[in-house]
C-alpha cells in the first residue's frame, strides 16, 4: 500500500512532457538512441514513469477499462454492503432466504464496504482489492449453498440469486487477473518493460558484465547465445517452443563507459526490439542502482505467435527475472535455485519441492549441478 | 530417502523420493538425524498455505551430519555435526551484512510472488511453500542446505540433539522476541500465546534479566510448562480471568513494560490477500480470537512500551488501534527470526547451562509417524505442545 501510494505521488509530482514514448512499432524503429531514459530535471528530480500519465501514450485502453471495471467493482461493493447492512432482511428475501440471518447478511455487508474502500484506497491498481472480492465472492457462493441445501429456502431465488453471484465473481476474477499483470501493452503491440534493482557492487563491475554481451544468457534464460560480431553488432539466439530458436541481429546503439548501454535489433529484423541498462551508484556505499528497459514489437504470423510466447506472456516478470539472477551472478557468482522451481523460457515455473532425478538436473542453472 | 511430503488438507506422506543433490556451489547434504514439527508447518497441513504443490517437503526445523560439500563451502566440512537455521541467507547482499538474514535478498528465487503478496520479498525458507522458494525442506532422511557456510551451526559432541536442535527456530525465535523488548531490570513482561515459540519467548525474558514474567494462554497444559519449564512467575488463563484486567491488577493499573505476541494470526509468510481477508472475516464473524492478541497486547502495555511481535502474521489486520498506539508512545518491533545471529550465543547459554530448550518437547516419534503427528499436534490432542521427529531409526 505505502508503495502504491508512494509511487502515485511520484508521478503527480512529474512535469509533464519531460518523456516522449514512441508507442507504434513505425516509431520504434524510427526511433533516436538517446538514451535519455532517465532525465534528471533542474531540481535534480528523476523523472519516472511519465507515460503512466497519458493514457494514450501507454496505449491503455486494456488498462483504462480494468481500472473503470474495478471503481464499478468498488462502488457496487460499498452500494452492495449498505443495502445488506440497512435492508437485511430484503437482502436474504431476494436470495431466497428466510430473514433468519441477518446478523450474518450485516457481517457479509461491512465485508463488501471493505473492499470497496480496498479498491479506492489502492489507487492506480487495485488488483489485491478486487481479489478480495473474489475471496467475499467465494463466501457468498458458499452461504448460497447452505441457504440451497435450508429445507425452507426458496429454491428458485437462491438459484436466481448463485447465479448473479457467480457473474459477478467472473467479472472480479477477469478484472483482477488484468489489474495483476504488470506490463503494457501499446495498441501497436509493442510490450513495453522498466524494471530496477539495487546491487551489492560498484557501477563499473556491473557494466563490465553487461557489455561483455555474451553474458546476458546466464542471467537471461530465454537466451541460448548472444555472440557479439563486431565492436558494436551482436547475433542473438533466443530459446523457442520445441527445441527451436530465434535470432535477431542487433547494435548497440549507445554506450557511455560504466554508465550505459542501449541496443536495438538492426533494421529489417524478425525480431523487432529495444533495451537499455543504466548504472548509477546508490547513495551511503549501497552498491549500484540498474535500471533496464526494453521494448519489443512481434512479427505476425506463425513467428509472431512463437516470439510472442517468447518475450511475450510477461514481459514485465521476464525482465524481473533476470534482474534479479543479475543481482545473484554479480553478489554470489551464480543464480540460486531451489528444488521447486524450473527454469522455463526465461521464467520460473514450479515443480514440487523434492530433489530432482538425474534426468532433471539439465533444467537447473546451478553451476554446482553441472 | 524418505521424506514426508504435502498432499493437501490433513494429508501428508512419508514417501520415497530422490536423494538431494549439490544444485549449487555453496550447497551442503546432511544427512538428517532429528528433524521437528513447527506450529507454523500446520498452516501447510490444515491447507491454508497457497502457492504448495502435491509432492513438496515439509520442515525448517533440523539437524544432522554433514556428508557432502558443493566447491565454495569453506567453513564446513564432510562430518560436522550442525543444526540448520530455518532461514537460507547468501551472507553477501545488503542484508545479510547488518545480519538481518530473514530479508535475504538473493535466496528466494520465487521473489515474485512474494514481491505481489507483500511489496517486498523476505528470505527463502526450508519446507515452507513455493512462495518463500520452493525449498525441500527437513522432514526427510537427508536435505540440501543452500549456503551452508551461513545456515549452519557446528555442535559439540557433548550436547544432545534435543539441547540443540531448536536453535533452528523457536529458541531463537523467543529470544528475538524478548530482546526486541529492549528488557531494563525491573520490567514485567507480558507473552500471549503459551505455545512453543511463547515458551521460549518467557525463558528468553528471563534470560534477559526481565523481573517478573506472565504467560497468556488457554490450555492448562501450556500454562503448567510455562511456569514449571520456561520458570513464568505467573499465568492467565484467558477463559477463566479477563487478561487486561488481570495484568492491570498485577501491574497496579500501569500495565506491563513489554508485551510479547507469541500468537499471530496462525500464518507466516504470505496467504495472500484472499486468505488474510479470510481472517479478517473469520475476526468479523468472531470466530477466532487470534487476531484479538496483538490489539489486546497494544491496549494492555504500559505507556512508552514495547510490543513486540513474533507471532506470525500473513496479511492485513482488522481493527488496528492506532490510537492507542500513537497517543500512548508505544514501539512495536517484529520480524522473521534472524536465527544466524542467534545461534552462537544462545548454543553457548545452553553449554553453559542456563537453559535447556529440551523442555519444551512432549512426543518423540520415527519419521515414518509423521502424519500421526501432525494430527495429534493440530487437534492438540494428548497435551501435545512439540513433537520431535527421528529419521531412520
Amino acid at each position: 500500500m505505502a508503495a502504491t501510494g508512494t509511487k502515485k505521488q511520484k508521478q503527480e509530482m512529474e512535469p509533464e512532457g519531460t518523456r516522449h514514448r514512441p508507442s507504434a512499432r513505425t516509431s520504434l524503429r524510427q526511433r533516436q538512441p538517446s538514451g535519455k531514459t532517465q532525465r534528471r530535471t533542474m531540481t535534480g528530480a528523476r523523472t519516472v514513469g511519465q507515460e503512466d500519465t497519458h493514457g494514450t501514450q501507454r496505449g491503455g485502453l486494456l488498462n483504462m477499462n480494468e481500472e473503470q471495471l474495478a471503481r464499478g467493482l468498488g462502488w457496487f461493493s460499498i452500494g452492495l454492503g449498505l443495502a445488506e447492512i440497512l435492508a437485511p432482511r430484503a437482502i436474504a428475501k431476494i436470495s431466497g432466504g428466510r430473514g433468519a440471518h441477518t446478523g450474518l447478511i450485516r457481517l457479509f455487508g461491512l465485508r463488501e464496504i471493505a473492499s470497496g474502500i480496498g479498491i479506492f484506497a489502492q489507487g492506480r491498481r487495485p488488483a489485491a482489492a478486487v481479489w478480495s472480492r473474489v475471496a467475499g465472492d467465494a463466501l457468498d457462493l458458499a452461504t448460497l449453498a447452505v441457504t440451497f441445501a435450508s429445507p425452507d429456502s426458496r429454491k428458485g431465488r437462491v438459484a436466481f440469486a448463485t447465479a448473479n453471484v457467480l457473474a459477478v465473481t467472473a467479472l472480479d476474477v477477469l478484472c483482477a487477473q488484468q489489474l495483476g499483470s504488470q506490463h503494457h501493452t501499446t495498441e501497436g503491440g509493442t510490450a513495453q518493460v522498466k524494471k530496477s534493482i539495487i546491487i551489492n557492487r560498484a557501477p563499473a563491475e556491473l557494466y563490465a558484465f553487461w557489455r561483455e554481451l555474451g553474458n546476458l544468457p546466464r542471467i537471461m534464460n530465454h537466451l541460448e547465445s548472444v555472440n557479439e560480431t563486431d565492436a558494436t553488432r551482436s547475433h542473438w539466439v533466443a530459446k523457442a517452443p520445441a527445441g527451436t530458436t530465434v535470432e535477431w541481429d542487433a547494435e548497440i546503439t549507445e554506450e557511455r563507459e560504466g554508465e550505459f548501454i542501449a541496443w536495438r535489433s538492426i533494421e529489417g529484423s524478425e525480431v523487432d526490439n529495444y533495451g537499455s541498462v543504466s548504472f548509477e551508484r546508490a547513495t551511503g556505499g549501497r552498491g549500484t542502482i540498474v535500471n533496464v528497459e526494453m521494448e519489443y514489437t512481434p512479427p505476425g504470423g506463425v513467428l509472431g505467435a512463437t516470439v510472442a510466447k517468447l518475450f511475450g506472456e510477461e514481459p514485465g516478470q521476464q525482465a524481473q527475472e533476470a534482474l534479479r539472477c543479475f543481482k545473484q551472478v554479480m553478489e554470489l557468482g551464480e543464480v540460486v535455485v531451489s528444488e521447486g522451481t524450473v527454469w522455463d523460457n526465461g521464467l520460473l515455473t514450479q515443480r514440487p519441492a523434492q530433489p530432482p532425478t538425474s534426468g532433471e538436473l539439465g533444467h537447473s542453472r546451478g553451476a554446482g549441478a553441472k | 530417502m524418505k521424506a514426508n511430503c504435502w498432499y493437501g488438507k490433513k494429508d501428508v506422506r512419508v514417501e520415497e523420493v530422490p536423494d538431494p543433490k549439490i544444485l549449487n556451489r555453496r550447497d551442503a547434504i546432511v544427512k538428517i538425524t532429528s528433524t521437528a514439527i513447527c506450529g507454523s508447518d500446520l498452516h501447510l497441513y490444515n491447507g491454508f498455505m497457497p502457492t504448495m504443490e502435491k509432492g513438496d517437503i515439509l520442515g525448517h526445523e533440523f539437524m544432522g551430519e554433514i556428508v557432502e560439500v558443493g566447491p565454495d563451502v569453506k567453513k564446513r566440512k564432510v562430518g560436522d555435526r550442525v543444526v540448520v537455521s530455518f532461514p537460507i541467507s547468501c551472507g553477501n547482499c545488503f542484508f545479510c551484512q547488518q545480519e538481518m538474514f530473514t530479508l535475504c535478498e538473493n535466496s528466494n528465487p520465487n521473489a515474485w510472488m512474494a514481491e505481489k503478496m507483500f511489496g517486498h520479498s523476505p528470505c527463502g525458507i526450508f519446507g515452507y511453500s513455493h512462495l518463500t522458494g520452493g525449498y525441500a525442506g527437513g522432514q526427510a532422511e537427508y536435505a540440501r542446505v543452500p549456503f551452508a557456510d551461513v545456515g549452519t551451526l557446528k555442535v559439540p559432541a557433548g550436547l544432545t540433539d534435543e539441547q540443540v536442535l531448536f536453535l533452528s527456530d523457536i529458541f531463537p525465535t523467543g529470544y528475538m522476541g524478548a530482546e526486541m523488548c529492549d528488557i531494563k531490570p525491573g520490567d514485567t513482561v507480558a507473552v500471549w500465546g503459551c505455545g512453543p515459540v511463547g515458551q521460549f519467548a518467557i525463558a528468553s525474558a528471563r534470560l534477559l534479566g526481565a523481573e517478573r514474567v506472565i504467560g497468556i494462554d488457554r490450555y492448562p497444559d501450556r500454562l503448567r510448562m510455562a511456569r514449571e519449564g520456561a520458570k513464568a512467575d505467573e499465568v492467565i488463563n484467558f477463559e477463566e480471568a479477563d487478561t487486561y484486567e488481570a495484568l492491570m491488577e498485577m501491574t497496579g493499573g500501569r500495565g506491563p513494560d513489554s508485551c510479547i505476541d507469541a500468537v499471530g494470526m496462525e500464518a507466516f509468510g504470505g496467504h495472500g490477500i484472499v486468505y488474510a481477508y479470510d481472517r479478517v472475516k473469520q475476526a468479523l464473524m468472531a470466530e477466532t480470537d487470534r487476531p484479538i492478541a496483538l490489539r489486546e497486547a497494544i491496549m494492555a502495555c504500559r505507556n512508552g512500551g514495547n510490543v513486540s511481535v513474533i507471532g506470525v502474521y500473513g496479511g492485513f489486520i482488522d481493527k488496528f488501534p492506532m490510537g492507542s498506539f500513537m497517543n500512548r508512545s508505544l514501539t512495536m518491533k517484529t520480524g522473521q527470526c534472524h536465527v544466524q545471529r542467534y545461534m552462537q550465543p544462545l548454543l553457548e547459554r545452553v553449554e553453559k547451562g542456563e537453559i535447556d530448550p529440551s523442555f519444551v518437547i512432549t512426543h518423540r516419534l520415527p519419521l515414518e509417524e509423521a502424519s500421526h503427528g501432525y494430527d495429534i499436534f493440530s487437534e492438540k490432542e494428548d497435551n501435545c505442545i512439540k513433537i520431535v521427529l527421528k529419521p531412520g531409526h
